[in-house]
């Protein structure tokens, strides 16, 4: 069996017929007891699992996902990886984040295809030229890598965009993250998988949480479509769906589900080699390795778990990005898709102890968590492991809604996703 | 595009209208209320999968409304007017 | 020559009009009426376009939709497009086509080498490999391997696609014998129909296989059915696809035109839907089953019959189903020497005449290189052949139904998915059912449409020969010697689906991202069942025990273009205009978007140096006396018994006990506490009150007055009446400000007893009211008038003559920014931010001292709320001599080796009037820090400033009396 990832154990493999591959992960039954569970098989779930083996030695740990491992959102989303964000709060988490994603394909032995292409954020006009410019100064003070660009070098790092004067949302400039870029949405999920099912995790599929067993006013495991299983720590990281399970465990979140679309082109030719967002029109968009244009915009207007496109939003977001990129009007749509977010009144995550004791929660990423989850993993297994914060996840606590000390970086910086 | 009907304008298209929360979550008011339940108030929602009871808004005619509609499959049940609706 | 065009028939072409284009810059001869592909076939042309991965050769498939291989990009006489399908798009004159995914050609690609090592690049290594140091570093090679067509970067828009919504009772999808029975069935009853098809001409599988209807030849059926409908004033569309069905059953349509203009995009809301979307051929399973003319056999006689294109000489039928008979017969009349290989033993149907039929056999290879030469059978048998026709059954159409949340059942016996259960406001009906034999078809559509009414028109009735169905399933099988393609666009083997199940991708969603099987411009039309066949085959289970993938619109891909429809330029998000623009216009202003409204930044022109007329502007209103136009600013009336009470409750500040005819400045605060917008509030009488919010926040504000009105106080106890667009106001500001008003003879005394600072006043200009509101956003003495926005151009125009004595000065908005900052007066969104309450703007009074209810009042006392470290509302004043602090700037505080912010720069000018910079900040505990010096970084530089008072300019307010 060929266990390890490489150029040569992929041409020997060739030579026999690549029958030598072990599975990616194993699918065992799952056991009676745990010492961990983790509920949700997304990113934010499967790394979660991967750390708590891998940076705590818990090593019997279930991965429960009803359905199959990154069918959520973190199968769903546009892959953009950044971590330019504006309050240190904030940029704490994701700059752990993007540093593990940095080393993440070496960790993972999978290639994760981290692509740091650079992301520019456009600014319209003199005012959001003014809201970039107070961005960037606060990334720079907090250490992450940002620049202000000239409408010169927007152009040189994506030409085909609309520079006429008089376009509706004329370009003046922008932001600029050098080592943004995006990553591969699948693989994230699959290397962490791979990477925690070696280390001794059972991820379990088709395994969908139907209840909590509360006894003694703690959580003691979860009733599934697969039976009863039992753990003293259990973790959730369900996006989405967290109100569904919150409601189970007996609290409410202040989570609203809402889908958010994708759209793709068909493939074609290089033509746009960084990411760029538009906050006139709302769209961000990139082109995928296999030459897809990956269009993103607003989220949708009624909250849903309906996970499926529509047109409305769909039409307005085509319209943005044309008037972004006006020689992309002769591609075609291929695919369009929605997942369900779990949108939070600050846009911030929620990370930490929930009010069932036992039950730590992980969600609130709402269209912004895919370039979270090495984070997400790291903390929410930290909570699980020793029962206490890390130092990183502290703000994040449900608690902050209480105190009113929200993080709010569309209120800070004017930037969400 | 889904239809909902606005009570005093009839069905329309989805784009018209605009969400104003869950129907029942009443504002406590007073300087005095507990931070958790001003909390609450502001932040904590069902959030329901499924049937669900919520006040909207048609923004052509400005009237708020409730509706009843299935957050899963998106049938509407019911719109109701705010002045007939117990929306408390 | 194997390829030839017959020298008579073809029902879809018109020989007497030749046309010719290009191809991979060869010219290529056809008749209108011909495809790309059906052209390019009749030229023998093999290899038409380069698989995704692996650039394989490969040639026509089929001869519709599902095409996966000819892909081509066109232009010339077309507007360009990139990855066009071949096998639908019409050969137009003097079109220039040219393959995809291949350099220079289709024929001849450079790339081609990467097939031998296609045994190294399995689905998926890209996971395995390129780790170190670093994907980046590969990836632009991969990138440049990868993608089909090419985008034109010069390409220029025909102006934008149309979009048109309907309303109809029936829509049917497909006009082939099922769908033309539905439309005419629901005509019959009554009801408005939509027919719609994707195919230029409408018949579907009438189009080219035998049936005759009601005693009528198919061709004769099919124009008079349609004649019927269309004359009934139904709506017929040909080129038509209907590609997504959503919420609430929106059913959207993309309409070709094929004569320049953009696609159409069409909304339809029907009551009912019917689905006749017919079924599509597959490939069978055998090694090398990718080369170019091996081709599905109902697409050889659809080339056969329409278009007279026969495509080989030595053909080899293969199937396991009855359909190819009727190929096999037809090609071998048409004059090739056909072999039918065919899977099944027992209970054929008879072997056409000419056709030599080698029952219980199966191909398990073929080869050659650039096109087919032959094939082998699983008893070893060789033969050699020029073309390989194939059906491995049939597969439902279903991706409709599917996307409108329906489930499907399978079928064993027709080895296919079919629609399950039924899904409101949908039927199905004909091949897409199931249905096979023409009278199925037929009584399936009745069926489909009997729920709609009783009908007059009588259901057609199949007089013919009939077709049967029976088919043997197909599938590929597990260690299968050679690479058997399942899906032909992404180059997807047999082999790979065996290595994702070894990989434990047995997840029939996993099976589709690990091997990218079905997610071609095809979307796997004829490829996801195979793949699905083979995982239940592998892991043991049943094909609908593995399901399939999620159905997703598009069902063929759709212009971008059509989507965003005329929804571009300035209708993306229209801007709103002054009643006066062409006035200001006409005074040489420079416009610019604040807040959504397009305003006068400054005058002077657009030649004039922006920052000299500016501060110009901004010095010599403070000298006597300046005009700007404010209409703007919100007008919101508030009226009814509890308007007072309302008041109260919206704003932060007690505002019930303004007395009629003054006004206040007050915050309206969110519920979270954020200071959301602040404005002058007028009581105009004891129950009506004035609500002026600023410019960018009327419709919002607006919202939440309806919604409080609503929710908390009622219908009858307040009304609000929105009059901000009715109303023009024109302001006039400064020392002179009331001599220039006076001069304007407006029919009220200005004096500053009857007329205070904060006091409104009712005059007349000619025949109209105007109000006259005494408040000021510059510090100086000033007015609004507001008058009716129909006649504001008079009053305007006074003024501007009356001032020229005075030495008025017309003033943009980025003067009168100037101004207010000089006055450290605060413009929301700009100077706060959506964390900034209102104590943090040094308001503090009502949060300490009110006793009744108002919005947010209870997050002023959160433990943030009270938290010292807020970031408060100072001026900044910088050393002599030195320039403006850039907005955006932040204060700094270093500690434990670590920059902090601490607040930054929301607003920084240079003043004329004070002769340096100014600026304001939010900084933390700045309240109580002015005097202090603070570091501050803007783009890496240092520079320092000291906190002051926000207010740099006439602290004591004196100049508003002056
Ligand atoms: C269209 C779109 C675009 C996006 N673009 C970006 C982007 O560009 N950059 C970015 O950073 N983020 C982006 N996001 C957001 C990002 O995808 C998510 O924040 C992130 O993937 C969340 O990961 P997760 O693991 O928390 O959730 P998910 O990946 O959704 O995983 C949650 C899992 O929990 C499972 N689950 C739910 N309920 C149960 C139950 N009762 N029992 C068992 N299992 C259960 C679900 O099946 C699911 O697999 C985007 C999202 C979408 C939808
Ligand atoms: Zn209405």
């Amino acid at each position: 069996m060929t266990r390890r990832y490489s150029a040569l154990s992929l041409f020997k493999e060739g030579l026999a017929g690549q029958k030598g591959w072990e599975p990616a992960w194993r699918s065992p039954e799952p056991k009676k007891t745990y010492d961990a569970i983790v509920i949700g098989g997304g990113g934010h779930g499967l790394a979660t699992a991967y750390y708590l083996a891998k940076n705590h030695g818990i090593t019997n740990v279930a991965l429960l996902e009803k359905g199959w491992i990154g069918g959520g959102n973190t199968g769903r989303n546009t892959t953009v990886v950044r971590s330019n964000y504006y309050y240190p709060e904030s940029v704490a988490i994701y700059d752990l984040a993007h540093r593990l994603y940095e080393g993440l394909s070496a960790d993972l032995n999978y290639n994760v295809m981290l692509s740091q292409r650079g992301m520019v954020f456009l600014a319209h006009s003199i005012n959001e030229m003014e809201i970039t410019a107070r961005t960037v100064n606060a990334m720079q003070i907090n250490g992450i890598d940002a620049e202000i660009f000239s409408v010169d070098d927007v152009r040189r790092v994506a030409p085909l965009l609309n520079f006429a004067p008089d376009a509706r949302f004329p370009i003046l400039g922008g932001g600029w993250q050098g080592r943004a870029g995006t990553a591969r949405h699948d693989a994230v999920a699959w290397g962490y998988a791979r990477g925690a099912s070696r280390l001794g995790v059972d991820i379990i599929q088709n395994c969908e949480i139907t209840d909590f067993i509360i006894e003694g006013g703690r959580c003691r495991g979860v009733h599934t479509t697969r039976g009863t299983i039992r753990a003293d720590r259990i973790g959730m990281a369900v996006a989405g769906h967290s109100s569904v399970l919150a409601a189970k465990a007996g609290f409410r979140l202040p989570v609203n589900s809402y889908a958010l679309q994708a759209c793709v082109s068909e493939p074609v030719k290089p033509i746009l080699d960084t990411v760029v967002l538009s906050p006139g029109t709302g769209v961000y968009v990139s082109q995928s390795d296999k030459g897809e244009i990956v269009i993103g915009g607003a989220l949708d207007r009624v909250p849903s778990y309906g996970q499926r496109g529509n047109l409305p939003v769909l039409e307005g977001v085509i319209a943005g990005l044309l008037e972004m990129f006006p020689t992309f009007a002769q591609l075609k749509l291929m695919r369009q898709w929605a997942g369900i977010v779990d949108v939070v009144p600050d846009s911030s995550p929620i990370i930490g102890e929930s009010p069932l004791p036992n039950l730590f929660i992980n969600c609130g990423w709402g269209t912004g968590g895919f370039k979270a989850i090495p984070a997400g993993g790291t903390l929410l297994a930290h909570l699980l492991a020793t029962g206490k914060h890390h130092d990183i996840s502290r703000p994040f606590d449900l608690a902050r809604f209480a105190s009113g000390r929200l993080l709010d970086e569309a209120a800070g910086s004017g930037i969400a996703h | 595009m889904q239809l909902f009907t606005c009570p005093f304008c009839g069905p329309r298209d989805e784009t018209e209208f605009h969400f104003g929360g869950e129907a029942g979550n009443l504002r406590p008011d007073g300087a005095d209320v507990t931070a958790d339940r001003w909390a609450s108030y502001l932040y904590m929602r069902d959030n329901p999968k499924g049937a669900t009871r919520e006040i909207w808004v048609h923004m052509n005619c400005g009237e708020f409304f409730v509706m009843e509609r299935d957050t899963v499959n998106h049938k509407v049940e019911t719109s109701i007017a705010l002045d007939s609706a117990e929306h408390a | 020559m194997t390829a030839s065009r017959l020298s008579s028939g073809g029902s879809a072409i018109d020989r007497s009009r030749p046309i010719s284009f290009s191809f991979d810059g060869r010219t290529v001869q056809g008749f209108e009426g011909d495809t790309i592909a059906s052209a390019l076939l009749a030229a023998d042309v093999a290899v038409v376009g380069r698989s995704f991965k692996y650039h394989r050769p490969r040639g026509i498939w089929g001869a519709g939709v599902e095409e996966p291989n000819a892909l081509v990009d066109v232009a010339g006489s077309v507007r360009a497009t990139p990855n066009t399908r071949a096998t639908t798009e019409p050969a137009l004159a003097g079109l220039v086509a040219k393959s995809v995914n291949a350099t220079p050609n289709a024929a001849a690609d450079r790339n081609a080498f990467i097939d031998r090592f296609s045994r190294f690049i399995p689905a998926a290594f890209y996971y395995k490999t390129f780790m170190w140091p670093d994907w980046h570093l590969f990836e632009p090679r991969i990138r440049a391997v990868a993608g089909l067509g090419k985008v034109d970067p010069d390409w220029k828009s025909p102006g934008p696609a149309d979009q048109i919504n309907r309303h109809c009772d029936v829509l049917v999808v497909g006009a082939g014998p099922a769908g033309l029975a539905a439309a005419k069935l629901a005509a019959g009853a009554g009801k408005s129909v939509i027919l719609v098809d994707d195919q230029p001409l409408l018949g579907g599988s009438l189009l080219h296989r035998d049936a005759e209807i009601d005693g009528k030849p198919a061709a004769a059926w099919v124009d008079g059915t349609v004649a019927e409908i269309e004359g009934a004033g139904h709506l017929v569309l040909s080129s038509t696809t209907a590609f997504g069905i959503y919420d609430h059953n929106l059913i959207a349509l993309n309409q070709r035109h094929h004569d320049g203009r953009p696609d159409t995009l069409w909304r339809v809301r029907p009551r009912q839907i019917v689905l006749a979307t017919g079924a599509i051929e597959r490939p069978l399973p055998f090694a090398n089953n990718d080369l170019p003319r091996i081709m599905s056999a109902d697409a050889a006689l659809a080339y056969l019959r329409r278009y007279a294109v026969l495509i080989g000489r030595r053909i080899v039928v293969a199937t396991n189903n009855d359909s190819a008979y009727e190929v096999a017969g037809a090609l071998a009349t048409a004059g090739a020497d056909v072999t039918l290989v065919e899977m099944r033993k027992n209970a054929l149907p008879a072997a056409p005449s000419g056709v030599k039929l080698l029952a219980g056999r199966a191909l398990v290879s073929a080869r050659g290189g650039m096109r087919v030469e032959g094939v082998t059978l699983d008893d070893g048998t060789s033969l050699a052949a020029d073309s390989v026709v194939v059906s491995g059954g049939w597969t439902p159409t279903v991706h409709l139904f599917c996307q409108a949340r329906g489930k499907l059942a399978w079928d064993e016996t027709r080895a296919a998915f079919l629609p399950g259960d039924p899904v409101e406001g949908i039927s199905v009906a004909g091949a897409l059912n199931g249905a096979v034999a023409l009278s199925d078809v037929f009584s399936s559509a009745a069926k489909a449409t009997s729920a709609i009414g009783e009908t007059k028109a009588v259901a057609p009735r199949s007089t013919g020969a009939e077709a049967i169905g029976g088919v043997l399933a197909a599938w590929p099988i597990p260690s299968a010697k050679g690479r058997v393609w399942i899906d032909y666009q992404n180059d997807v083997t047999a082999k790979d689906v065996e290595l994702a199940a070894r990989e434990n991708f047995v997840s029939v969603e996993h099976l589709k991202r690990y091997t990218t099987l079905g997610m071609a411009t095809d979307q796997g039309k004829t490829s996801n069942l195979a793949g699905l066949a083979l995982m239940a085959n592998i892991t043991g289970r049943t094909v609908p025990e593995v399901g399939t993938t999620t159905y997703r619109p598009p069902f063929t891909p759709v212009p971008l273009a059509s989507f965003a429809g005329a929804l571009g330029g300035e209708l993306m998000s229209p801007v709103r205009r002054l009643p006066l623009e062409n006035v200001h216009r006409a005074n040489g202003a420079v416009f610019q978007e604040y807040g959504g409204w397009l305003r006068p930044a400054h005058y002077g022109g657009a030649g004039a140096d922006a920052d000299r007329t500016i501060q110009d502007e901004a010095r010599r209103a403070r000298q006597s006396v300046a005009l700007f136009d404010g209409s703007t600013l919100g007008k919101i009336e508030v009226m009814g018994p509890k308007a007072a009470e309302f008041v109260d409750f919206i704003y932060y500040n007690t505002m019930s006990t303004l007395k009629p005819g003054r006004c206040r400045y007050g915050f309206m605060l969110s519920e979270n506490g954020v200071v959301f917008d602040d404005g002058i509030l007028v009581r105009l009488d004891e129950n009506r009150f004035v609500v002026s919010c600023s410019t960018s926040h009327v419709a919002s504000v607006h919202a939440r007055l309806e919604e409080w009105r609503q929710d908390r106080f009622g219908r009858g106890a307040v009304y609000i009446h929105n009059a901000t667009s009715e109303m023009a106001t024109l302001t006039v500001s400064g020392p002179n400000s009331k001599k220039l008003l006076e001069a304007l003879d407006l029919g009220l005394s200005l004096d500053d007893a009857e007329l205070p600072h904060m006091a409104i006043g009712e005059g007349r200009f000619g025949e109209d009211a105007v109000r006259i509101a005494r408040v000021s956003f510059t510090g100086d003495r000033s007015y609004e008038v507001s008058i009716r926005a129909d006649r504001a151009e008079p009053l305007w125009a006074r003024m501007q003559e009356t001032g020229k004595a005075l030495d008025a000065v017309t003033i943009g908005l980025e003067a009168l920014m100037i101004l207010r900052a000089e006055k450290g007066y605060i413009v929301i969104g700009k100077d706060t931010d959506g964390t900034t309450l209102p104590h943090d703007l040094g308001v503090d009074g009502p949060r300490t001292k009110r006793k009744n209810e108002y919005v947010g009042r209870r997050s002023l006392f959160t433990d943030v709320a009270m938290q010292e470290s807020r970031l408060q509302f100072v001026g900044l004043s910088v050393a002599e001599g030195e320039p403006p602090l850039a907005t955006g700037t932040h204060a700094i505080a270093k500690g434990g080796g670590k920059l902090r912010s601490q607040g930054f720069v929301t607003s920084s000018y240079h003043s004329p009037t004070l002769g340096r910079p100014i600026a304001l900040a939010l900084i933390e505990r700045g309240a109580s820090r002015h005097g202090e010096t603070i570091d501050l970084q803007h783009l890496g530089m240092l520079r320092h400033a000291t906190i002051t008072g926000p207010c740099a300019f006439d602290p004591s307010g004196e100049r508003l009396n002056a």
